[in-house]
């Protein structure tokens, strides 16, 4: 499944769309930005809190395919223009982090 | 920024006590006490540590070499093995006093050391040092942030308010009992503020300023 589709199917906001077409494989959740860069899978979704502009960079160091900001969180001004800026797929879902990763998770097993 | 600039800058700003406290590092800190110095400046060596739990703590020593122990012995063994990527998180440029490169720090400085905030009073004060968390009215790597409520089991007698705080947070039932101190945190040179906080000091000492931040 792509980020696109995956966007589609569960109903993500599009905060930065760089690369619609990677491939989502997996899910990772969790907010310790140190925690999340040494163990998130490459090309998983990475559903997180924290919307400041170190998550760009744990993104692309830990190559996820997309973050998904939960719990209706928004990006500030500083990671919307670092996510454009380094090319992060970045979106977002009034969903608790539970429930979007349990989303992502049937959706992947279809 | 460099040492030698920000030096500069303090001196023009008319600050009288200044410290340099990088992210998990006090490599640039010789050069910076030195520049300072030389400009009548009272420097100390420092470093704003990351703990795991992704909250930032400002660790203060009364000079570098002691800064720099702290760092090899108590911090650097406990970073992430993973390499600073400069195109993501910038270079990592070491100097000397006239910002002459002296090399590059190719370790990921950014991110959290796995140390927990509870052991960072005891570790710092195990080098003659004092540690308080840093900004914590600010939502992002701030004790309040990460724990939502100050736990005073933690040992911390002072705590960083950012100039940003709001005049009430302080009086917040949690906080009660605390001390504060609020500083430029600068990142860039034109954040670098005019001197207008004061420390009662019965010295002008780095011991002094220690002293004062340790008080219990």
């Amino acid at each position: 499944m792509t980020v696109q589709q995956a966007a589609a199917r569960l109903g993500w906001t599009e905060f930065h769309l760089a690369d619609p077409e990677r491939r989502v494989s997996g899910g990772y959740a969790g907010d310790l930005l140190s925690w999340v860069m040494g163990r998130a899978g490459q090309d998983c979704a990475w559903f997180t809190i924290m919307s400041n502009q170190n998550v760009a960079a744990v993104a692309l160091m830990a190559d996820v395919a997309c973050v998904v900001l939960t719990e209706g969180v928004r990006p500030d001004a500083d990671l919307l223009r670092r996510a454009g800026e380094k090319g992060v797929n970045l979106l977002g879902t009034a969903e608790d982090t539970f429930t979007a990763a349990v989303r992502l998770a049937r959706a992947l097993e279809e | 920024m460099t040492p030698a600039d920000l030096a500069a800058m303090c001196a023009l700003a008319g600050l009288d006590i200044v410290a340099l406290t990088d992210h998990n590092t006090c490599g640039n800190c010789a050069a910076f006490c030195r520049a300072a110095q030389a400009r009548g400046l009272l420097a100390l060596a420092g470093m704003e540590l990351c703990t795991q739990e992704d909250i930032h703590v400002v660790c203060l020593f009364p000079d570098p070499e002691t800064a720099g122990r702290f760092e090899a012995e108590a911090v650097a063994p406990r970073l992430s093995p993973i390499p600073n990527d400069p195109e993501i998180f910038g270079r990592q440029i070491l100097m000397d006093q006239e910002d002459g490169v002296l090399g590059e720090d190719p370790r990921l400085l950014a991110m959290g050391a796995q140390i927990a905030l509870e052991e960072v009073p005891g570790l710092v004060r195990a080098y003659g040092g004092a540690a308080f968390p840093a900004h914590i009215d600010r939502p992002s790597f701030s004790l309040l942030g990460v724990l939502g409520l100050w736990d005073p089991g933690l040992d911390f007698p002072v705590a960083e308010l950012s100039r940003a705080c709001p005049p009430d947070f302080a009086r917040r039932p949690d906080l009660a009992g605390l001390r504060f101190v609020t500083d430029s945190d600068a990142h860039y040179l034109d954040q670098v503020w005019d001197a207008q906080y004061t420390m009662d000091l019965p010295e002008r000492t780095a011991r002094a300023v220690l002293d004062w931040l340790g008080a219990r």
